[in-house]
């Protein structure tokens, strides 16, 4: 039974991810992009990490995708906006990636087996153990990502913004 | 996973939905007598004794006119729209509890679908992804008008949802735990030695004033109903829906005003508890203390009902920079200033 | 038997390293085929996600909760990247008209 909840799963990422990166239309990318992280966060809960599932969707598909997709938006593209790349270097692209696979995979394949520890936590994933490891462990990391998220928002508005310079614009 | 327990959470899930159903329902007609009584005139009145059927009425209307489907290239997202919208205004219900637990022949009947732990993010979660209903809608409208609507409405409801967030945290520190169901069971304690008082709003009233404000954003209601104004956009993001599908767009929004409500009380009103509830379980039944609950959590939520519906024919719609303003210059500094205040209280009395 | 157990004893840890490694070439394959420059960004975004996978995966196969803290760290860059990255993108779309990276080969002009 969870074998297949997880094949089902796992199928339903892998489409997602190929026809995000084949979609001829952005907007089509984005919507399969939401469904491919829908996938991630079932496995995630398959996983027995629910506060991490949450979050997941939270993050990715509740501010990050809602962000391209704003984008995408704004510029209007379309189909027509994005010119094909060269025969040649589509073929090297299928070649490299396939290639890439193939190589993770034989080296993957050769790895020793699981074996499961021998106490097994099922408190991981929930809320309390998370907080705990977080806030003892890596407390200086989480302050630096705080400073992080606040120097990018700063600089996402510096950035964005548009100078008042004279310059004619299109828009 | 037995089947006593199945058939509890289906017939749970049933009665939920057959609920929210109803007083979605019902809401668009109470919009409509409440806007007929603050307007000073008659509201619906023909159908039906009092105008009492008019929802079916309206129902009817909906179904039977024609469906038209615009000029665009992209027909199923057309349709995938206000289903998602749908969807996502329903989902939320799940983890609300609607009551105490119900004991019938001695079979112990817990009055929520499901208890996860990370509730608050669920519904969080699911607020957020609530967006893409109307965006997708929007775009594949193929309309200028749609298109800025369900624009607005993406960055307006980003924007009140980090308020909401940080709004919901001072409270999650107060309370010390993300499940929704143990949240409201803690609001069952005293206070000033009443039993069953313990609400969230008499520790929190800053943090519910930010809320309440976020609901009123996240759910595109009146003063903050900018995507589909219609002075400017003609109808935002649903100016291409017709029949049914604009029955989805307009029926989700009652809903999630109906959950949002529902969440407020919840959170901060004490959910299904009442003064006097410990009094009440000991002296008349358990089972009638609860089913009084739900009554009590029921009238709460129709009051919040009618307030959104007050503020609605009160209130004038902001302008969109005024929007953006409240929600990121003066929202989220307050939202922090409530962490932090809540942070030192916390910390001082313990 | 506990939850946990059924799920090491039917998926096997190999088929979530699988998993991820195919992912994450999709996400590669996206990064050379495309040349608008918010596909490849979401391609990043999917390899990302790849990498997120397997290490919830190892965390809950190792009762470690050290690896679901570090997917929580790469959510927040994740976010921080896409803030900035999308911010540049629009202000080179202003100024260019198109996101195609093949036309943003000069580094100045």
């Amino acid at each position: 039974m969870t074998f297949y909840i997880f094949l089902f799963l796992a199928a339903l990422a892998v489409f997602c991810g190929l026809m995000t990166v084949t979609s001829r239309n952005p907007v089509h990318s984005v919507i399969f992009l939401i469904g491919c992280f829908f996938a991630i966060a079932g496995h995630y809960l398959l996983l027995n990490a629910q506060f991490l599932a949450v979050v997941h969707i939270i993050v990715y598909a509740g501010a990050i995708m809602v962000l391209f997709l704003f984008t995408l938006m704004m510029m209007n593209l379309n189909e027509a906006s994005e010119g094909h790349k060269p025969a040649l270097a589509r073929i090297s692209a299928v070649v490299s990636a396939g290639l890439l696979l193939f190589i993770l995979i034989a080296a993957l394949k050769k790895t020793e087996p699981f074996a499961p520890p021998l106490t097994i936590d099922h408190s991981i994933g929930l809320v309390k153990a998370l907080g705990n490891t977080l806030l003892n462990e890596y407390l200086l990391p989480f302050e630096f990502v705080s400073i992080l998220l606040l120097s990018s928002m700063v600089g996402a508005v510096l950035i964005a913004k548009r100078d008042k310079s004279p310059k004619p614009e299109l828009e | 996973m037995e089947t006593s327990f199945l058939i509890e959470k289906g017939i749970l899930i049933l009665v939920i939905w057959g609920i929210t159903m109803l007083i979605a329902l019902y809401s668009t007609f109470g919009e409509r007598v409440v806007a007929a009584y603050f307007q000073d005139r008659r509201g619906p009145n023909r159908a039906g004794p009092g105008g009492l059927l008019q929802p079916l009425a309206d129902g009817v209307k909906m179904f039977t006119k024609e469906d038209f489907i615009p000029n665009t290239p992209n027909k199923w997202l057309f349709i995938f729209g206000p289903a998602l919208f749908m969807t996502t205004a329903l989902l939320t219900s799940s983890v609300l509890p609607w009551g105490d637990k119900l004991n019938i022949f001695g079979y112990e009947v817990s009055l929520f679908v499901a208890d996860i732990n990370v509730a608050i993010l669920f519904i969080l979660g699911v607020i957020s992804i609530g967006v893409y209903g109307i965006m997708i809608g929007g775009w594949a409208s193929n309309n200028k008008f749609a298109l800025l609507g369900a624009v607005r409405a993406s960055s307006q409801m980003i924007s009140y949802e980090v308020a909401m967030g940080l709004s919901i945290i001072a409270l999650l520190m107060l309370s010390g735990t993300l499940s929704v169901r143990e949240i409201a069971a803690q609001q069952g304690g005293d206070f000033l030695g009443i039993s069953g008082m313990k609400w969230n709003i008499f520790y929190q009233p800053l943090g519910f004033l930010i809320f309440l404000v976020c609901a009123f954003a996240e759910t595109n209601r009146t003063p903050f109903d900018l995507p589909e104004c219609e002075a400017e956009l003609i109808g935002g993001y649903h100016t291409e829906y017709s029949s049914m599908k604009l029955g989805f767009f307009l029926f989700a929004e009652y809903i999630s005003m109906f959950i949002s409500s529902a969440i407020i009380a919840t959170l901060y009103f004490g959910g299904y508890n009442y003064p006097g509830v410990n009094w009440v379980a000991d002296h008349i039944g358990p089972n009638i203390a609860t089913i009084l609950g739900v009554v009590v959590l029921f009238a709460k939520i129709i009051f919040f009902i009618f307030f959104y519906m007050w503020v609605r024919w009160t209130l004038p719609r902001f302008r969109y920079d005024q929007l953006m303003n409240l929600g990121w210059k003066i929202l989220i500094p307050l939202a922090i200033a409530n962490i932090i205040i809540t942070g030192t209280a916390i910390l001082l009395l313990n | 038997m506990s939850l946990l157990m059924n799920i090491f004893q039917e998926i096997p840890l190999h088929n979530y390293l699988f998993l991820s490694a195919i992912l994450f070439c999709i996400g590669v394959f996206g990064v050379l085929l495309r040349r608008n420059a918010i596909i490849i960004f979401m391609s990043i975004e999917l390899m990302f996600n790849a990498v997120n996978l397997l290490l919830v995966a190892f965390s809950t196969y190792y009762s470690d909760s050290g690896g679901q803290v570090f997917v929580f760290f790469i959510m927040a860059v994740a976010a921080a990247e896409v803030s900035v990255g999308l911010a540049i993108l629009v202000t080179i779309y202003r100024n260019l008209h198109s996101v195609d990276i093949d036309e943003l080969k000069s580094l100045k002009w």
